[in-house]
């Protein structure tokens, strides 16, 4: 099947204002008709889901959680972009779509990164409309910050919590349809499978996770917001649930995944501490605003700090190599994730790193505390050379700041950030990659829409901070509701979807197949050795640096792995119950298949283009030597893989980017 | 670090459950309270007995799906953290740890030390929203200034994470702590003042028929909450209740 995007004709500003009038609508009596399932309540599912219900749709909405507000969207920190241009400081929707697209390393579709810019200002509309307690001035009017990659501050937030404001706002809007018996919630469900009817998609199988109980559902349309897949890493800074189950079954019934290998690692994660760590925590991008990142400039002094006999903060300033700063004088320790990431790995793997398992650097903010002080005690008319009164006052502004994660960080290294450097390292946090989709959302599969994180279009090979939020929003409150109407005006006269038929009890069959065998495998290992084992050749073969030898070795190894998996994985106890180990075995099962897709597309994309650094592909002299080589000529496409089967023998379909508005220019921090 | 657990396990909602001992050893002071429970489990596995159920899924302590109540407290013995972030340097090799679920009328068990919270989501049916239509055609943002205090209020009362521990430490299972923190969110937002009558009004009814307990002010909740919402909260949320009632 040829990919096409169907992306409107005529002016990119004018697309999506031409688009709404002209597209198909379902008149208010026959949208009561009309069923329509929400796979995933984040930001993206919760509020299509609130939105659909609204407009008059029977919205079925499922959550594998206890409740819609636990979705993973709620530990998002930083904040949510938006063109208002409040600080009157050139924003605009040309310069979001700008921004957005040249931070994605020209890897993502124009139209529908334009389309997000120009909705972005009515999400804050939107929000603080619900009741979202956005962080405001002493003027009462919206405070704004700014984040990695861009000039201007368009960044609305609140306090170091913005994602679990946004979410609580969509679940309370979900709330009030569910009250109104408009969303019907499913909690603790898992989707198991796609059931399409006559080529369109047209219902779900699910786990009821309490009981066991496999059923089945019915609509006219499915959508999934089921998030993205940084688990098949086993440790990233995603929920221990999050899992790419929905997406992988929508692929294998017929929808292309795009991009798998676009993955972000993101800079600042509090390192690994041992084998026993399940989870990997954040410390937000923000922090990079007043943190320097340093690693000792010689061995001995490294070997010094590791083994306790020297303190970081008693390093003197010459004996350390801020390396950001060195490499990139001009963003300095503001460089994007992806760069940031890969430098930290770079000293670490020359032996740099400062911490028992060489796999961390520091994030000091001395020189901040001593600024703030100063600048505090002046405007306060105090001592400016008191040193302790100065670090006092410089450590209270640091706490107004950054206290929630500054608390995080204590409870979790047990080593006072306000006294002693940050330990940091890279960690898994995003996947940019996704289910495809055109400019609609909907995938390949007819009537089957994917939206947010897991879908592919906006982000490109690199997400900006603060983008993941508006996406979410963008896609569920305001381009969904419009698209999917389009589609589901043929289906006024289809009536009920009845459940009853064949491909409903084919599908159930296969889902139930799987699950007879997980359980009576009685196998050696748990489901968590293999999830782990799995985690190991992603991030070392396929993580932060990828070459050939590597990428094919991981491909085997996977394969081989996914073999051993389904011979040897032990499942206790039995379907009908609560059985959070069955449970996982049918996610790692879907991350043993995707892994390797994963790798394979790594392996095709011979370039370095944003998250994604091949180290056959950099820049061999200049300013540039050792930096990131995109290749436009033969690369500047999306990978849409078809499932055949194997990972191994998917097909690769192109869908090949057009850039009309933005010029494709190397990206340079230097 | 060697230690003795004593745990709640229950087979499902209608079994009658116990206490059962279990021990695990070279537990390492960085973990964290449910990677030691990880331990445990996959020892059990390889056992070939059944693991624990207990809820979590962020491990960071902002989605509220951990429980657990740790020797006598919600959360465990540390302050201002969920379970998830609860870490094993708090104990000492040799310690016994209980381990219980969370305990209360409106939260049955649904096994080991998984408990049903939904009367928490169908009290937020009720009221816990502001009716406005996610068009995106409302007026501008800016348009409504909200003075910095009652904002920065609003979003102390708004970062409740519903994890439960406010009941669960409460004599009387009271969710007043819980119903106080959304009814104060709106409460102090103009825009949350058009429906403020119906939301409070509403909000209590349907707390009340969950089956939740009256608050007697011991404040054991304000101490327990992993996120420090305040006692205030409920405060606020009886000054609305009499003003709303006072109207009819």
């Amino acid at each position: 099947m040829a990919l096409d995007s169907k992306t409107p004709k005529g002016p990119i500003k004018d697309k999506w204002t031409d688009y709404k009038n002209h597209i198909d609508l379902v008149n208010p009596a026959n949208k009561r008709n009309i069923d329509v399932i929400i796979v995933g309540t984040g930001l993206a599912g919760g509020s299509a889901a609130a939105t659909l219900a609204e407009l008059g749709y029977n919205v079925k909405a499922f959550c594998f959680q206890d409740s819609p507000r636990r979705a993973h969207s709620i530990a998002a920190q930083g904040g949510i972009n938006a063109a208002k241009n409040y600080q009157g400081d050139g924003d605009s929707t040309y310069r979001l779509f700008y921004d957005t697209v040249k931070g994605g390393d020209y890897r993502s579709r124009e139209a529908n990164v334009y389309r997000l810019a120009e909705v972005s200002a009515n999400i804050i509309d939107q929000c603080v409309a619900q009741g979202v307690p956005f962080a405001r001035e002493y003027g009462g009017l919206l405070d704004n910050r700014s984040f990695g990659g861009v000039l201007v501050s368009r960044t609305f937030y609140a306090a170091g919590q913005t994602g679990q404001q946004l979410l609580l706002g969509a679940y309370s809007a979900m709330n009030r349809q569910i009250g109104r018996g408009k969303i019907k919630m499913y909690n603790r469900h898992e989707m198991l499978d796609i059931v399409k009817v006559d080529g369109k998609a047209r219902g779900i199988i699910t786990r009821n996770l309490i009981t066991g109980e496999i059923e089945r559902h019915s609509a006219h349309a499915v959508v999934l917001g089921t998030g993205g897949y940084g688990n098949v890493f086993f440790l990233s800074t995603n929920a221990m649930g999050s899992n790419v189950t929905a997406a992988w079954k929508a692929h294998k019934r017929g929808a292309y995944f795009a991009n798998p290998c676009y993955t972000q690692i993101h800079p600042t994660c509090i390192p690994v501490s041992g084998d026993h760590q399940s989870k990997l925590t954040l410390m937000s991008e923000s922090l990079r605003n007043d943190g320097r990142i340093w690693v000792p400039k010689h061995m001995k002094d490294v070997e010094a700090i590791k083994s306790g006999t020297l303190k970081p903060k008693e390093l003197a300033e010459e004996d350390r190599d801020y390396y950001l700063e060195r490499r990139y004088p001009a963003f300095g320790n503001l460089v994007p994730r992806d760069v940031a990431s890969r430098a930290a790995k770079e000293r670490c793997d020359a032996g740099f790193g400062v911490n028992a398992t060489g796999e961390a650097v520091f994030l000091d903010f001395a020189s901040a505390i001593q600024r703030y002080g100063k600048e505090t005690a002046h405007v306060k008319g105090l001592d400016e050379n008191d040193a302790v009164l100065v670090k006092k006052l410089g450590q209270e502004v640091i706490k107004n700041k950054y206290g929630n994660l500054f608390q995080m960080y204590e409870k979790i290294v047990d080593q006072d950030p306000y006294n002693t450097p940050m330990m940091i390292y890279p960690a898994v946090h995003y996947t940019m990659g996704g289910v495809w989709v055109d400019y609609n959302l909907m995938t390949t599969v007819p009537g089957l829409y994917c939206i947010g994180e897991a879908n592919f279009s906006d982000h490109g090979a690199n997400r900006l901070g603060a983008s993941a939020l508006m996406q979410g929003l963008a896609d569920g409150y305001f381009v969904l509701p419009y698209t999917i109407g389009d589609y589901l005006s043929d289906d006024i006269r289809t009536g009920p979807i009845s459940t009853d038929t064949k491909e409903f009890a084919e599908v159930e069959a296969e889902v139930r197949k799987n699950i007879d065998h997980l359980i009576n495998n009685n196998g050696s290992h748990s489901v968590d050795y293999f999830h782990k084992k799995l985690g190991k050749i992603m991030w070392n073969k396929v993580g932060m640096s990828r070459n050939v030898k590597g990428l094919t070795e991981a491909i085997s190894e996977i394969k081989e792995l996914r073999n051993q998996f389904w011979k040897d994985v032990k499942v206790p106890g039995t379907n009908e119950e609560y059985n959070e180990e069955l449970a996982k075995a049918g996610r790692v099962a879907d991350f043993l298949e995707l892994g390797e897709l994963f790798a394979k597309d790594a392996l095709n994309r011979e370039e370095s283009c944003g998250g994604h650094f091949r180290e056959d592909a950099v820049e061999l002299d200049g300013e540039q030597k050792g930096e990131a080589k995109r290749d436009d000529e033969n690369f500047a496409y999306v990978s849409a893989w078809e499932y055949k089967g194997e990972p191994s023998d998917a097909v690769l379909h192109k869908e090949q980017l057009e850039f009309k508005d933005i010029e494709l220019k190397q990206r340079s921090y230097k | 670090m060697n230690l003795t657990l004593k745990i709640w396990r229950q087979k499902n909602a209608s079994d009658k459950g116990s206490m059962v001992d279990y021990k695990v050893n070279d537990i390492s002071p960085d973990m964290s309270f449910l990677e030691m429970l990880d331990v445990l489990n996959e020892q059990l596995i390889n056992k070939d007995e059944e693991p624990v159920a207990f809820d979590h899924d962020c491990r960071e302590g902002i989605c509220g799906m951990c429980s657990l109540y740790i020797n006598g407290e919600a959360h465990g013995p540390d302050r201002g953290v969920t379970t998830c972030q609860l870490h094993m340097r708090m104990f000492k090799d040799g310690d016994t740890i209980t381990i219980e679920p969370f305990r209360a009328t409106a939260f049955p068990v649904i096994k080991d030390l998984i408990v049903d919270r939904t009367s928490f989501d169908r009290i937020q049916h009720a009221g816990g929203f502001i009716s406005v239509n996610t068009s995106g055609n409302t007026i501008d943002a800016n348009t409504i200034p909200i003075n910095k205090h009652d904002a920065d209020t609003a979003f102390d009362s708004a970062t409740c994470i519903g994890c439960g521990a406010c009941v669960a430490s409460c004599k009387n299972s009271s969710a007043m702590l819980f119903v106080g923190a959304k009814v104060s969110q709106f409460a102090l937002l103009p825009q949350g003042q058009i429906e403020a009558t119906d939301r409070v009004l509403n909000m209590v009814k349907q707390m009340d028929e969950e089956g939740f307990g009256n608050c007697t002010n011991t404040g054991a909740c304000e101490v327990e909450c992993p996120k420090g919402i305040s006692l205030e909260n409920i405060a606020r949320m009886n000054r609305e209740y009499l003003k709303a009632s006072l109207k009819g």
